[in-house]
């Protein structure tokens, strides 16, 4: 009974001493003492249950467990997972069933299922529900998860075969990075600091707005033991700004004298491992200014500019007009209308920001969890003054980004705390800290207006107004894209488009999925609906007669002749439709408070940036050993890039998947791959692949004398290359390597054909748009307002399925955070940075979901691919509130339906 | 900051007296409030006390040591008064909060939206503090005092729930309401106790409702006039504005007051009902 003793216990089947304070959480004990840093922190909460070991086998939080009380227990982590074969099942198993994406819940999720399954080896599908209940993920949406822990106790399974040569895309191979993943030695942005890195704190706003000066930071100083440094905005050696698109970039490293919302940075301490930064504590006085929360405030005549050189706070409008709206909608025989309102949305990666830099000599190394190292190393170099050769990125595994992770966040004070104090440096932030100070989904006020003329012809009057926050960040592509896909994937007779991004003193809004898309097809999708009962017409017939199909202008003009799949999405949704139609009447007949309802919707998504270049080149090396290294920058958040590239790779070449390696997606190693957002890697990155890959196999082609289809195969380091009869050996062992080692190399650049858009937003803004269909089936409790969803049905024209499995993972995860924007989520500034109030969908809130791939075969994309990344989830809320509208006769218009939401409605 | 770690009852109660320590169990309430704070001050860790874990039926009376997790209670073979408990332990957290907090964290946090609370109440149950001088004994509704705060002395341990035998035939139920299916703090949650007769005649009932109030209330004026109505009549419509007087439902992050006032009604009449699912 005393605070000085030593606790001893046993980890993973070994006897351990540990030296921390009694009172240090276990995971904080695994990870830092014993390097054990597999079991992931996530909210140091009890909210997530990504920190989920075995105590005595049962599954707790370790974030919750003080260590001093384990004297004499026995812990058992990820990392001991191995050592059976029952855990080896279960980590097959997940890597069988797409159970992992990022990776960052999994080793939460394998300790839970492997308690779970020591005492029921054979789980139902509710008692899998109940035992991984308290472990988050955001990625998957859960149901592979679920399929996973079922197939568990197949201890032999069939072996996954390696796809034959030449028939890796298209198969349903495990992702390659997979392995790591399940052990709990993949490597996230917190995971590797060294052990004698400096820690950074930093001192954020409590104000939305405010005047603040800084106090004596050097009494501060010498009155905290362990604090070396106190960072402030003088500090900041180059430009004090920083921004995704950077000639609106606006966003200070540090604030200087005013900050523009709650959890902005004004300062930061470094000091050594273990010293507590109390901010309550430093120096710093404060002179609140009025905040202005909402667009409506703030750029009303007489406010106050939140930036001087922005008049009215409006950041940017965007436009897309075609045909003569006003005329259209005076003459429409049929016309509905509705505003719509939605919520900030926080991303809730489970992984919050972390990771940690050094000066390597010239050079200042950052390693980060991040989805854009190349724009990371702009912005940093700005930053830092200096020639961007000189900063490295290491983009460590990042543990979902979902466009959170694309702007800066702790790259630039990292990289300015490395530079002053000359050592290593480590930040990771809390979740409230990641909640309060990164950006968000805008939320928007939208009013449209859909009309039916003579003709028969649509027209759509659309109006949005999107809550910009205080800083620039994406708003602008959000208010660019917005009126682009607003339409749907539908022919107009006319159609107008106008967006505004307004400033407010919010956390900045930024990009999230699908870029304001999302809040856009919400207003069409559901009046579309209420269209149709208004013609009462069947909603998918009218859909179906007004889709875009090939050939047809979209509302910027620009016409496609193949790889239009939308109306394939809905026909492929007819039957599964009727099904839940009738499931529904069939509810219905029993009466009481629940009433069922099915909804449809649809959506289009462009692949890429908007009418700009956004080019990602590929490199792959072939080493005098015959090896094959592929160099893919396309950052793998949990979508599964490396594994798409690798397919892509290998059937380029005409090599076993199995043959090709990853490098490192590193700034110094890797060329620009672009960033991993715009659902763009799989189109963009692997048309580049490809390129790469026939590269390298043309130039193995030229040095043997064959021609450039020539196929190949790599024998150690004996390559030959067969052409009809020619039948040529190289040895690689003979051939010159350049300063990387290799004997050859391919390149490949791949940049999608766009055009500028017009004043009226006429023109080519993407190369690629991909398309998707749902039909949401539900019940709402008319007494409560509860709504339990019973099934969702989705259909996808993805071009061509690289890897059917990760494309399934993908508009699962979609639907989820679909689901979570409907139902549940609503980001509060400054009220609720934390997953215990800022609710994102459980394992218990995704219901079945089936999944139709549709393979239209895109001209243009590698293999006839295109990406699915953000069209996933935009069907979703539009369904969903279509179905409650279905289910109780009266629209809801305003997101996240809360219960207290849809009881208002239902009683009004 | 010094760490204390008692094996038995007794010493711990002597550092009580001692040094008046932050008293930790399981800590799922501790942790989450201390954040990225420095843990300061005296702390007594009482999760090796392994007499103060279990359930155990005495001569007349249910003795619930405070140790006692929501997993042993979900786990524990209870008459069919105890459902309601049982169903409100189900509902804590996910599985790796119930296998460490503790009843007595729950009550003692006093959190007006613990979930434990108001099952507790419709039970009756009393509350036992120990010091190193005295014991006593006192009803949970006079224990907890307001939001986060009771009346337990510094001093003192609170060692045991003790619930009185459920006469034969009562069943409880509870029902929980919040915006997702699992890992979610009530909006409103409602608990019941009742005799129900084969016709579905309520005999007797208690009804307690939390996250409605700054400790949750028994809607005693409701559980009288509930005395003969039938579980199969639409009961919702017989509660009135003056059966829920006792509350004083607020607008938080969760709810608007005015939801939360729509809404009980219909909780109290899902918690009966799952009474009578139980019986049949
Ligand atoms: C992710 C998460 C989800 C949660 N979900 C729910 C939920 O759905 N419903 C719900 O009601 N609660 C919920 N909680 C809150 C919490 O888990 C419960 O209140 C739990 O029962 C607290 O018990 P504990 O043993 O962990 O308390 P501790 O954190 O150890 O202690 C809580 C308080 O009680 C005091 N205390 C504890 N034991 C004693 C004792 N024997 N004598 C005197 N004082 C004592 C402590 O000093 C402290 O003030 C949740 C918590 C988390 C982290
Ligand atoms: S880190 Fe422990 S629950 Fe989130
Ligand atoms: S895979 Fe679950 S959080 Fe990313």
């Amino acid at each position: 009974m005393s605070s000085t003793s030593r606790t001893n216990l046993s980890v993973n089947h070994r006897h351990v001493e540990i030296s921390s304070a009694p009172m240090t959480r276990l995971s904080e004990v695994l990870r830092e003492e014993l390097g054990l840093t597999g079991t992931k922190v996530g909210c140091d909460a009890g909210d997530c249950g990504a920190c989920t070991v075995l105590i005595d086998g049962d599954p707790v939080c370790a974030c919750l467990t003080p260590v001093g009380r384990l004297e004499g227990r026995t812990i058992e982590t990820v990392e001991s997972l191995t050592e059976t074969t029952e855990g080896r099942a279960l980590q097959a198993s997940f890597l069988r069933h797409g159970s992992t994406q990022c990776g960052f819940c999994t080793p939460g999720m394998l300790m839970a299922s492997s308690a779970l399954l020591t005492e029921t080896p054979s789980p139902t599908p509710n008692q899998i529900s109940d035992a991984l209940s308290g472990v988050l993920c955001r990625c998957t949406g859960y149901r592979q998860i679920i399929a996973g822990v079922a197939d568990a106790r197949r201890l032999e399974p069939d072996d996954p075969s390696e796809p034959s040569v030449g028939k890796a895309v298209g198969a349903r191979v495990p992702r390659v990075d997979g392995a790591a993943k399940m052990n709990g030695t993949d490597c996230f942005g917190d995971d590797d600091a060294p052990a004698d890195a400096l820690v950074v704190s930093v001192i954020r706003s409590p104000h939305h707005s405010a005047k603040f000066v800084i106090g004596d930071t050097d009494a501060y100083l010498s009155g905290l033991p362990g604090a070396i440094a106190v960072i402030t905005a003088a500090d900041v050696p180059g430009r004090n700004c920083f921004g995704v698109i950077p000639p609106m970039a606006d966003q200070p490293v540090l604030a200087e004298t005013q900050v523009r919302f709650v959890g902005e940075a004004v300062a930061a301490v470094v000091a050594e491992a273990g010293t507590f930064i109390d901010p309550s504590r430093f120096p710093i006085s404060w002179d609140p200014v009025a905040a202005m929360m909402e667009p409506a405030e703030s750029s009303a005549p007489e406010a106050r500019l939140i930036h001087p050189d922005r008049p009215d706070n409006i950041l940017i409008r965007g436009r897309v007009a075609r045909g003569d709206i006003d005329s259209a909608q005076r003459d429409a025989v049929a016309s509905v209308n509705g505003e719509f309102q939605t919520a900030f949305v926080e991303h809730a990666y489970i992984e919050p920001e972390a990771g940690w830099a050094e000066v390597d000599g010239d050079l200042v190394v950052i390693h980060a969890t991040t989805q854009a190292p190349y724009m990371d190393r702009s912005d940093t170099a700005l930053i830092l003054g200096i020639d961007p050769e000189r900063v490295v990125i290491r983009p460590t595994s990042c543990g979902g980004g979902f466009g959170g992770k694309l702007d800066v966040s702790i790259q630039p004070i990292l990289a300015v705390a490395a530079t002053l104090v000359d050592r290593p440096v480590r930040i990771t932030y809390s979740r409230p800290e990641s909640m309060a100070s990164t950006t968000k989904r805008h939320p928007a006020s939208i009013s449209a207006r859909l009309s039916v003329g003579g003709d028969d012809r649509l027209s759509l009057d659309f109006e949005g107004t999107f809550n910009t926050g205080a800083y620039a960040s994406w708003g602008p592509t959000v208010a660019n894209r917005v009126p682009i896909h607003a339409s749907g994937p539908y022919r107009y007779a006319a159609y107008r488009a106008l967006t505004t991004a307004v400033h407010t003193n919010c956390v900045p809004s930024g990009a999230f999925r699908g870029f304001g898309v999302p809040q856009a097809a919400i207003a069409q999708e559901c009046l579309l609906d209420e269209l149709a009962q208004h013609l009462g017409v069947d909603p998918l017939e009218l859909r179906l007669s007004h889709a875009l199909r090939a050939g047809d202008p979209t509302v910027t003009g620009q016409v496609f002749e193949s790889g239009v799949g939308y109306v394939e999405c809905l026909e492929a949704l007819r039957q599964p439709r009727l099904d839940a139609l009738q499931r529904a009447a069939d509810f219905n007949r029993h009466g009481g408070t629940r009433r069922a309802g099915v909804g449809l919707a649809g959506a289009w998504y462009g692949c890429g940036n908007t009418s700009m270049s956004n080019p990602s080149t590929i490199k792959v090396g072939l080493t005098a050993d015959g090896r094959t290294l592929l160099h893919q920058g396309a950052v793998d958040i949990g979508q599964g890039s490396n594994t798409v590239m690798a397919q892509i790779c290998a059937d380029a070449m005409g090599l076993p998947l199995a043959d090709v390696e990853l490098v490192d997606a590193d700034t110094d190693h890797t060329p620009d791959a672009g960033k991993t957002s715009a659902s763009r890697q799989t189109y963009v990155t692997g048309n580049a692949t490809n390129e790469a890959a026939l590269a390298l196999r043309a130039s193995m082609a030229a040095l043997a004398g064959v021609d450039s289809n020539a196929h190949m195969a790599i024998e150690g380091p004996i390559v030959t290359m067969t052409s009809g009869p020619d039948r040529v050996r190289l040895d690689l062992g003979k051939l010159p390597t350049d300063e990387e080692g290799y004997v050859a190399v391919g390149v490949g650049t791949y940049d999608p054909p766009t055009t500028p858009l017009d004043e009226n937003g006429q023109g080519n803004p993407y190369a690629v748009f991909g398309f998707g269909a749902q039909v949401v089936e539900l019940d709402v409790d008319t007494d409560t307002g509860v709504i339990t969803l019973h099934s969702i049905d989705a259909a996808y024209d993805v071009g061509r399925a690289i890897n059917p499995g990760l494309v399934e993972g993908q508009i699962i995860g979609g639907i989820a955070q679909g689901i979570g924007l409907a139902l549940m989520e609503e980001y509060l500034p400054g009220r609720n940075n934390n997953l215990h109030d800022y609710l994102i969908p459980t394992i218990g809130d995704v219901p079945e979901i089936r999944v139709t791939l549709v393979e239209s075969g895109d001209s243009l994309g590698p293999f006839g691919a295109k990406g699915v990344g953000e069209h996933s989830l935009l069907p979703t809320p539009p369904a969903v509130l279509n179905a409650l509208r279905d289910a109780i006769g009266k629209p809801v218009r305003r997101v996240p339906a809360t219960p207290e939401r849809v009881l208002e409605v239902i009683n009004e | 900051m010094t760490y204390l770690l008692p094996r038995t009852i007794e010493s711990a109660l002597e550092t009580l007296a001692d040094r008046e320590p932050t008293i930790v169990a399981g800590a799922t309430d501790y942790y989450p409030a201390l954040g990225r704070r420095e843990a300061t001050g005296d702390i007594i860790d009482i999760s090796r006390l392994d007499d103060l874990r279990g359930i155990s039926r005495r001569h007349d009376h249910w003795r619930f040591g405070s140790l006692t997790t929501w997993t042993d209670v979900v786990r524990a073979d209870l008459p069919e008064a105890f459902a309601g408990l049982q169903a409100a332990a189900s509902e804590v957290g996910g599985k790796q909060i119930q296998n460490v907090a503790s009843m007595a964290g729950n009550v003692c946090n006093a959190s007006p939206a613990a979930d434990g609370v108001p099952p507790l109440l419709t039970l009756d149950a009393d509350i036992e503090l120990r010091s190193a001088t005295q014991t006593r004994v006192m009803p949970i509704g006079d224990f907890i005092l307001g939001n986060r705060s009771t009346d337990r002395q510094p001093d003192e341990l609170v060692t045991a729930i003790l619930v009185p035998t459920p006469p034969d035939g009562v069943v409880g139920g509870f029902e929980k309401l919040g915006a997702r299916v699992y890992l979610v703090i009530s909006i409103v949650m409602a608990a019941a106790l009742a005799d129900i007769d084969p016709h579905g005649t309520i005999r007797s009932a208690r009804i307690a409702v939390g996250a409605c109030s700054p400790v949750a209330q028994r809607l005693t004026k409701l559980e009288h006039d509930l005395v003969g109505s039938s579980i199969h009549d639409p009961i919702v419509r017989s509660i009135g504005e003056d059966h829920l007087a006792v509350l004083s439902p607020i607008d938080d992050v969760r709810a608007s007051a005015a939801y939360r006032t729509a809404v009980t009604p219909v909780l109290i009449a899902k918690a009966l009902r799952a009474c009578a699912e139980v019986e049949s």
